[in-house]
C-alpha cells in the first residue's frame, strides 16, 4: 500500500464519526465579521493607509501623477543609489530624469549581481489600508520576486485611489491566487530578539511607497 | 546543531531545573510580558475579533471533518500547477522523500551539499535537519532566531521565537564565538543592540542565500481549491528561500489545509495579531505550483502525517490540530512563563504542546504523559486563541486517558492503552472530577470548563499533578517568590509534606 493510501484511509478511518450529510461548506462557516472596519471616504482610506504603512516605518510620499518622476528622481538620488533595477513593464517616463543607471532585470539574472543593485523602483496589484500593506502580483510593472528582494531600497508606487483598499477581504478578492503573491507590511523586520521589533534584516532595509494620483500633491477628494 | 529531546526527564523534574534559572526565567518573563499587552492591544482594534475566531475555528473544523477530501483537492491542484506531491506516513519517511529530492536536485559541487531552511515547525518535529547531515547534506535555519538556536548548539524553546529564553548579551556572544565556524564572522566589536545583531545575521546568511540551490520549508496554510501555499514571516529569510533557489521541498503537515481562497481573509486578519501583535507581519508570501522565470522551477509538496491521522480519530483532541501556531498560548501561560520551553519535552512548548505532543507521539513515554499534567488550567490559553482550541478541555481529557487508559489510535491502528504507572492515585482523583463533569446538576450551561475544573477538581492532585494542581489559584504575578512558591508546593513530593 502507498503512503498515500495509508494515509488516506487512516483519515476515513478516524472520520467515522462525521455523518455523510453534514452540513455543506457555505453552511459550516458563518462568516459574521466585517467586509472593512468601520466606515471610510475613499479619502480617509487613503489616509489610513499612509498612516499605517508609515507606524510599520515605510517612508510614505504622495504626489500628483505629473509630478511622480521628479520624485523619483529626488528619491533615488537622496538614498545615493547608483543604480536602479526596474520591471519590464514600468510605465515609460517614471525614471525620466533619474541620475541613477537603469538595470533592466534581465540583465541582473543571477542573485549575486542583483545584490550589486543599489535600489528598486516598482508599482503594485493593491494596496491594504487597515493594515498598511502593498502586495506585488509579478505583473510586468512589478516583475519578478527576486528584484524587490535582493536591492536593500525598494520604492513601491500605488496609484490612488484605484489600488487602494479598506481590508484584507477586499484585497483578496482583488488577487488571482495562480500569480506569485507578496505582501509587503514595512520593511524587514524581526521580532526574534527579546521579541522586539527591529527593522532591517534580510529583505529591502528601506521601503519607500509613493502614493500618486488624484490632485496636486496627491490628495484625493472626499 | 539542535539537540535531541531522546531521555528528555518528565515534565515536572525538567521544569524544576528550568526554575531555577534566574536568567532564563528572566528572559522569558520579559519577552511574554512585553507580546502579551500589544498582542492585547493589535487585538482589539478589530471590534469584530469574536467572529473572526468562530469564522477561523469553524474553517478548520470543517477541513478536519472533510480531510480526505480536501487533501485529494491539494494534490490535484498543486499537481495542476506544476509542482509534485509526496505523502509521508511518518517522521522517517518524511526525512526520507526530502533526502532524496535534494539529492536528485544536486549536480556535485559544494553548493549542492547544503540547504537554506524557512523556519518551519514540521522540518523540526521530523528532526529533518539530523537526517539531512547524516546524509551529508547541510541545512542551515536562516529566521534569526533559528539560527541563534542553531549556532547556540541549542533547542527551540518557542514557537514563533525559538530563542526566547537568550537574551541579547547571549545572544553577541553566540555570535562573536560560533559564526566564523559556519561561514561570515561576526563583525568585530559587534555590541549587544538589536539591529546590530540583526545586522549581524544579514551578513552572515546573504551569501548563503545568494548562492543555494534548494530551499526548504514549511507552510502556514494551504489553500485546496487554488493548490496556493502561504508563508507568513518577518525578516525575508523566508522570501528569499522561497524565491532565490532552483528547488524548493515544502514539507506541511496536513492540517494546514484550508478549503478555499477567501478563507484566508480569516487568517490573515487573526494569526499576525496573535502572533506578533502587528497588523500584519511585514512579509507574507504565497505561491501555487511554479511560475515561469520567476522563483523555483521545480517544486515539490511533501504532506505529512506523522501523528496527525491518530491525533484525528479522537474526538475530544482533534480540534488542537486547529491550531495556526500563533504562539498566543505560550505567550500567556503562567506555567509557561516560569517552566520555559525546554521542559516540554518537545518542538510544541507551551499549552499547546501539552494537548499535542502527547497526541501525535502517544503518552507512552514519561515526558509525554506527564504534560497533560503542565498546566494549571487557568484558561488564558483559550481566551487568547484565534481558533478557539479548548485547551484546558483537552488537557483534563488527556489526564484521563493517562490515568484510566482506554481506547486511542496509534500508527493507524486502535489499541487499548493500560493506565500509565504510577499514576494509581490521580486515577481515583480524576474519578471523582469525572463525576462532576458528567452530573447534570453540578454545572450550568455555558459555564467555561476551566473555571468548571478549578472549582471542582480536588484542590491538590497527588503524584505527578500536585506540582501543577497547586498552582491553579496562583494570580498571574505571584505573590511570593517562584523559588519560595516551589518549594512549598512541590516540596511533598519528596515526602515532606
Ligand atoms: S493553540 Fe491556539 S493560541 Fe496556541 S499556538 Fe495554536 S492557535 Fe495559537
Amino acid at each position: 500500500m502507498s503512503s498515500r493510501e495509508r494515509i488516506l484511509g487512516r483519515v476515513r478511518r478516524a472520520l467515522a464519526d462525521v455523518p455523510a450529510d453534514e452540513v455543506p461548506y457555505e453552511r459550516a462557516v458563518a462568516r459574521e465579521y466585517a467586509r472593512e472596519h468601520g466606515r471610510r471616504s475613499v479619502a480617509e482610506t487613503v489616509d489610513l493607509l499612509a498612516e499605517n504603512l508609515a507606524d510599520y516605518r515605510a517612508i510614505v510620499h504622495r504626489c500628483a501623477d505629473g509630478e511622480l518622476p521628479g520624485l523619483l528622481a529626488r528619491l533615488l538620488a537622496a538614498h545615493g543609489s547608483r543604480n536602479v533595477v526596474v520591471p519590464p513593464g514600468l510605465p515609460p517616463g517614471w525614471l525620466e530624469g533619474a541620475g541613477a543607471e537603469i538595470v533592466h532585470d534581465r540583465a541582473a539574472d543571477t542573485p549575486q549581481e542583483l545584490d550589486r543593485v543599489d535600489s528598486v523602483v516598482t508599482g503594485c496589484a493593491v494596496a491594504v489600508a487597515e493594515t498598511g500593506t502593498i502586495v506585488l502580483d509579478g505583473s510586468p510593472d512589478q516583475g519578478r520576486r527576486r528584484i524587490t528582494l535582493v536591492p536593500d531600497h525598494h520604492i513601491c508606487v500605488v496609484r490612488v485611489p484605484d489600488q487602494v483598499v479598506g481590508a484584507v477581504p477586499q484585497a483578496l478578492g482583488r488577487l488571482d491566487p495562480a500569480r506569485p503573491l507578496t505582501w509587503i507590511s514595512g520593511p524587514s523586520a524581526t521580532s526574534d530578539i527579546e521579541l522586539d521589533r527591529v527593522e532591517g534584516v534580510h529583505g529591502p532595509r528601506t521601503l519607500e511607497v509613493v502614493l500618486a494620483g488624484g490632485g496636486q500633491d496627491g490628495r484625493t477628494a472626499s | 546543531m539542535s539537540g535531541t529531546y531522546l531521555g528528555m526527564p518528565a515534565f515536572p523534574e525538567a521544569a524544576r531545573k528550568a526554575v531555577g534559572d534566574s536568567t532564563l526565567r528572566g528572559n522569558l518573563r520579559h519577552a511574554t510580558h512585553t507580546i502579551r499587552d500589544k498582542r492585547a492591544r493589535a487585538v482589539a482594534e478589530l471590534d469584530d475579533w469574536a467572529a473572526l475566531r468562530e469564522a477561523g475555528k469553524q474553517i478548520k473544523d470543517h477541513t478536519l471533518r472533510h480531510l480526505d477530501r480536501y487533501l485529494v483537492q491539494v494534490e490535484e491542484a498543486v499537481t495542476a500547477a506544476g509542482g509534485t506531491v509526496h505523502w509521508a506516513a511518518d517522521a522517517d519517511e518524511a526525512n526520507e522523500i526530502v533526502a532524496r529530492l535534494v539529492e536528485e536536485a544536486g549536480g556535485g559541487d559544494s553548493a549542492e551539499h547544503e540547504v537554506v531552511k524557512v523556519k518551519s515547525m514540521a522540518t523540526q518535529e521530523i528532526a529533518l535537519n539530523e537526517a539531512l547531515e547524516a546524509r551529508g547534506v547541510h541545512a542551515y535555519e536562516t529566521d534569526l532566531a533559528e539560527l541563534i538556536v542553531q549556532l547556540g548548539r541549542d533547542r527551540p524553546s518557542h514557537i514563533l521565537v525559538p530563542a526566547i529564553h537568550r537574551n541579547r548579551g547571549e545572544i553577541r556572544d553566540i555570535f562573536r564565538s560560533e559564526m566564523s565556524e559556519w561561514g561570515r564572522p561576526a563583525p568585530e566589536n559587534l555590541t549587544d543592540t538589536p539591529a546590530e545583531l540583526a545586522e549581524a545575521a544579514r551578513l552572515h546568511l546573504r551569501e548563503k542565500f545568494l548562492r543555494a540551490r534548494v530551499g526548504i520549508s514549511g507552510a502556514n496554510f494551504v489553500v485546496a481549491e487554488t493548490g496556493t501555499l502561504v508563508v507568513v514571516e518577518s525578516e525575508g529569510n523566508g522570501r528569499m528561500c522561497l524565491t532565490l533557489p532552483e528547488t524548493l521541498i515544502s514539507v506541511v503537515g496536513i492540517e494546514k489545509i484550508v478549503p478555499r481562497w477567501q478563507d484566508l481573509e480569516v487568517f490573515l486578519q487573526t494569526l499576525p495579531r496573535s502572533s506578533t501583535a502587528e497588523r500584519m507581519n511585514p512579509y507574507t508570501s504565497m505561491w501555487t505550483g511554479t511560475t515561469d522565470e520567476d522563483g523555483p522551477r521545480t517544486f515539490h509538496l511533501v504532506l505529512l502525517d506523522n501523528g496527525r491521522t491518530d491525533t484525528l480519530a479522537d474526538e475530544v483532541g482533534r480540534q488542537a490540530l486547529r491550531c495556526i501556531r500563533c504562539s498566543a498560548c505560550l505567550n500567556v501561560c503562567p506555567v509557561y512563563e516560569r517552566a520555559g520551553g525546554h521542559a516540554y519535552g518537545s518542538v510544541y512548548p507551551g499549552p499547546i504542546g501539552a494537548i499535542l505532543s502527547p497526541q501525535l507521539r502517544g503518552t507512552g513515554s514519561d515526558v509525554d504523559a506527564s504534560l497533560p499534567y503542565a498546566s494549571s488550567l487557568c484558561g488564558a490559553c483559550y481566551e487568547v486563541c484565534p481558533v478557539a482550541i479548548d485547551i484546558p478541555e483537552v488537557l483534563v481529557h488527556l489526564r484521563e486517558r493517562v490515568v484510566q487508559g482506554g481506547p486511542a489510535v496509534r500508527h493507524g491502528n486502535r489499541v487499548v492503552l493500560r493506565p500509565a504507572k504510577g499514576h494509581a492515585a490521580e486515577r481515583a482523583a480524576m474519578r471523582a472530577a469525572q463525576w462532576a463533569f458528567t452530573h447534570p446538576g453540578v454545572l450550568r450551561t455555558g459555564q467555561r470548563l476551566a473555571s468548571r475544573t478549578r472549582r471542582l477538581h480536588p484542590r491538590t492532585l497527588p503524584g505527578p499533578g500536585r506540582a501543577w494542581s497547586g498552582s491553579r489559584d496562583l494570580p498571574p504575578v505571584p505573590a511570593e517568590p517562584f523559588r519560595d512558591w516551589w518549594q512549598r508546593t512541590h516540596g511533598g513530593k519528596d515526602g515532606s509534606e
